[in-house]
């Protein structure tokens, strides 16, 4: 029995068989060997078979669900089957070289022909050779590539780090939670345990040299450590353990869809975060009152061009509608310098966290910035909407935003467009000078949403995703309870109303405290709600 | 033999999905089909080949079909130039 201790993300306990996911790159050397000619075609032929069925099945998994990915494994067939290639590694299989090297070598040239290619977009078709190439060297020396889509059991998956391209074809009916080398809170591991509802304890450091395939683990995401192979007493006191939070769970089941007060009666509405269209289903279903915080940025990644206005409208709409008259709050582009977006351009930046991103892009781009605020207020027919603005820093953000809002009610009305003409509009409070100024902001907008997570960052200069600093994640400190508080008694001075929208809503430790400060609305992960509703029923204050 | 010239009239040129359409397409038929841009001539049933000509909107392009089905090829082909490869235009 062995345990390492990493940082924990969800209060759940998991058990089951490891599931080591270690994608790494096979080394292929340059050689020749004396293997007959045809015996290396025959089993070239064959690999190809075999890396064309994994890639189909990739596909067809995808294809309904998520279009966009599913793409991506289409090109990956053509690539596949391309005549140049296969030319190629002919030629160097008749020049003597080991089958490996020669698909290796085949590859690599038509990967070099298409970085030597200026467009971006380019770039990245060319790892998406390297990709089929690894999976076709695999198939040869039958390595398979270890994919995710297919557990062989009910397993917990360890890795050293999850991409979302390693989990995009997850199979998320036999995950029973993630244990990882690397990763924060915020980590995408974190973020994706979250969603599915799993356990997952991350930053483990070597926990992939510590498991073997097939290890019986303990996942404890309350004390945020790995049991790796338990003795039989730890194994029954966990057993025992698990059972009971999941008797907690069912009677969650039955709070969840109530309206929240404290015991001496203060009102706490209680909404969900959401960054796709799809997750509003689940958001009701885990009893939110509404959407604290739709992300958007899904719509702009992974293409080449930006959405248009039709497709936002479409999106936003979709959403809106499932929830009547109860508020979804879209927060506009929240993107820079750290995310690849070929065709905006973005200047390579040495700080992206504190760069041209979120609202100073968005004001630098008004064509983007306009586009989804017509797609917003369009939208806003259908249901109670709300704008939200991320990453205010100064009031003249605020301003010029509105201004550009108006002028934007101005074209629509050219354009004999409906639209929502008194739409309410909110910041995040996410830079300290925010918080600061709270006051005089708050004469500007009409609610604030505290992200906890920029926050607590940009207070302690302490990026997120660095798991060295994470000793300064500490969303409990005087430092940001003040901000938190400060930014409340300004809304409410004018009264208007504050809720939070980062981690730390939905963290049943910070819950009290931030009721205690005045809270209006928490927004989380759907997941958290009905854990939250019932620690919230149970304060005396 | 038959050999027809297109001008690209789409968006985002011969990359990404278009591209890829373009291959599919190709690859249905038995003839051998070639692309030329300037002088550049790439096989049509290579994607490779396709991307590195980096055709963009308002390039011209040489399609050659050689071979049994090639009425057919072009037909097809011709189809897939003049719906601008099903790229949607929902903003006009």
């Amino acid at each position: 029995m062995k345990i390492i201790k990493g940082i924990k993300v969800i209060d759940k306990i998991s058990i089951g068989r490891a599931f080591l996911y270690l994608p790494s790159e096979i080394k292929i050397v340059p050689e020749k060997d004396t293997s007959p000619l045809e015996e290396k075609k025959k089993l070239f032929k064959e690999a190809l078979k075999k890396t064309r069925e994994e890639i189909e099945d990739l596909y067809n998994k995808l294809k309904d669900k998520y279009k966009n990915e599913a793409e991506i494994f289409r090109a990956h067939l053509l690539i596949l089957e391309d005549p140049d290639i296969l030319e190629r590694v002919e030629k160097y299989l008749n020049e003597g070289y080991s089958l490996p090297y020669a698909v290796k070598i085949s590859f690599e040239e038509s990967a070099k022909i298409i970085e030597s290619l200026k467009d971006d977009y380019f770039k990245q078709r060319a790892n998406d050779i390297k990709d089929v190439c690894d999976r076709v060297i695999r198939n040869i020396l039958n390595k398979p590539k270890p994919v995710l889509s297919c557990l062989p059991y009910p397993a917990i998956v360890v890795a050293e780090d999850l991409t979302p391209s390693d989990t995009a074809a997850l199979d998320r009916e036999n995950v029973l939670g993630f244990a990882t080398d690397k990763g924060s809170l915020t980590s995408h591991t974190a973020i994706l345990a979250e969603a599915l509802g799993i356990p997952a304890v991350v930053g483990l450091k070597e926990v992939t040299k510590c498991v073997k395939n097939g290890d019986v683990l303990i996942l404890d995401g309350e004390k945020g450590i790995v049991i790796v192979d338990p003795d039989e007493e730890t194994l029954e006191r966990y057993r025992k353990r698990k059972e009971k939070i999941e008797k907690e769970e069912k009677l969650l089941d039955k709070v969840k869809f109530l309206p929240i007060f404290t015991k001496t009666g203060k009102r706490i509405e209680i909404s969900a975060n959401i960054g796709r269209p799809e997750e509003a289903d689940m958001a009701i279903k885990s009893g939110a009152e509404g959407i604290g915080l739709f992300r958007t940025e899904f719509l702009f990644l992974d293409r080449r061009e930006p959405p248009s206005e039709e497709e936002q409208f479409k999106a936003y709409k979709s959403v809106i509608e499932k929830f009547k008259d109860k508020p979804v709050i879209i927060r506009t582009l929240d993107i820079g310098g750290d995310k690849q977006i070929p065709y905006l351009n973005l200047e390579k930046e040495l700080n992206p966290f504190l760069g041209v991103r979120a609202i100073r892009l968005c004001l630098k781009r008004k064509d983007l910035f306009k586009t989804q605020l017509k797609a917003i207020l369009r939208a806003g027919v259908f249901g109670n909407v709300k704008i939200m603005y991320p990453m205010i820093a100064v009031k003249d953000e605020i301003v010029e935003a509105n201004n550009i809002l108006e002028e934007v009610k101005k074209e629509l009305k050219k354009e004999g467009k409906e639209f929502k003409e008194n739409i309410e509009v909110g910041i995040m409070i996410e830079i300290p000078s925010a918080a600061l100024m709270a006051d005089e902001l708050i004469k500007y907008v009409d609610f604030f949403s505290i992200g906890t997570n920029d926050l607590i960052q940009y207070t302690f200069a302490a990026d997120r995703t660095n798991e060295n600093v994470s000793y300064l994640y500490r969303p409990l400190s005087d430092a940001i309870l003040n901000l938190i508080k400060m930014t409340i008694d300004a809304s409410h001075k004018y009264g208007k109303w504050t809720g939070v929208c980062g981690e730390m809503a939905g963290d049943t430790k910070a819950i009290p405290e931030l009721i205690k400060l005045g809270i209006d609305e928490l927004s989380m992960t759907p997941q958290k709600i009905p854990k939250a509703k019932f620690t919230i029923m149970n304060l005396n204050y | 033999m038959i050999e027809r010239e297109f001008i690209i009239r789409n968006k985002v040129g011969l990359h990404a999905r278009p591209a890829s359409l373009f291959v599919q397409t190709a690859k249905k038929f038995k003839s051998k089909i070639t692309i030329r841009k300037e002088e550049n001539e790439v096989n049509a049933k290579s994607i490779i080949g396709v991307l590195s000509l980096g055709a963009e909107k308002g390039d011209r392009v040489v399609i050659k079909i050689e071979g049994e089905d090639e009425r057919e090829a072009l037909k097809e082909i011709e189809e897939l130039f003049n719906t601008n490869f099903g790229e949607d235009n929902e903003d006009n």
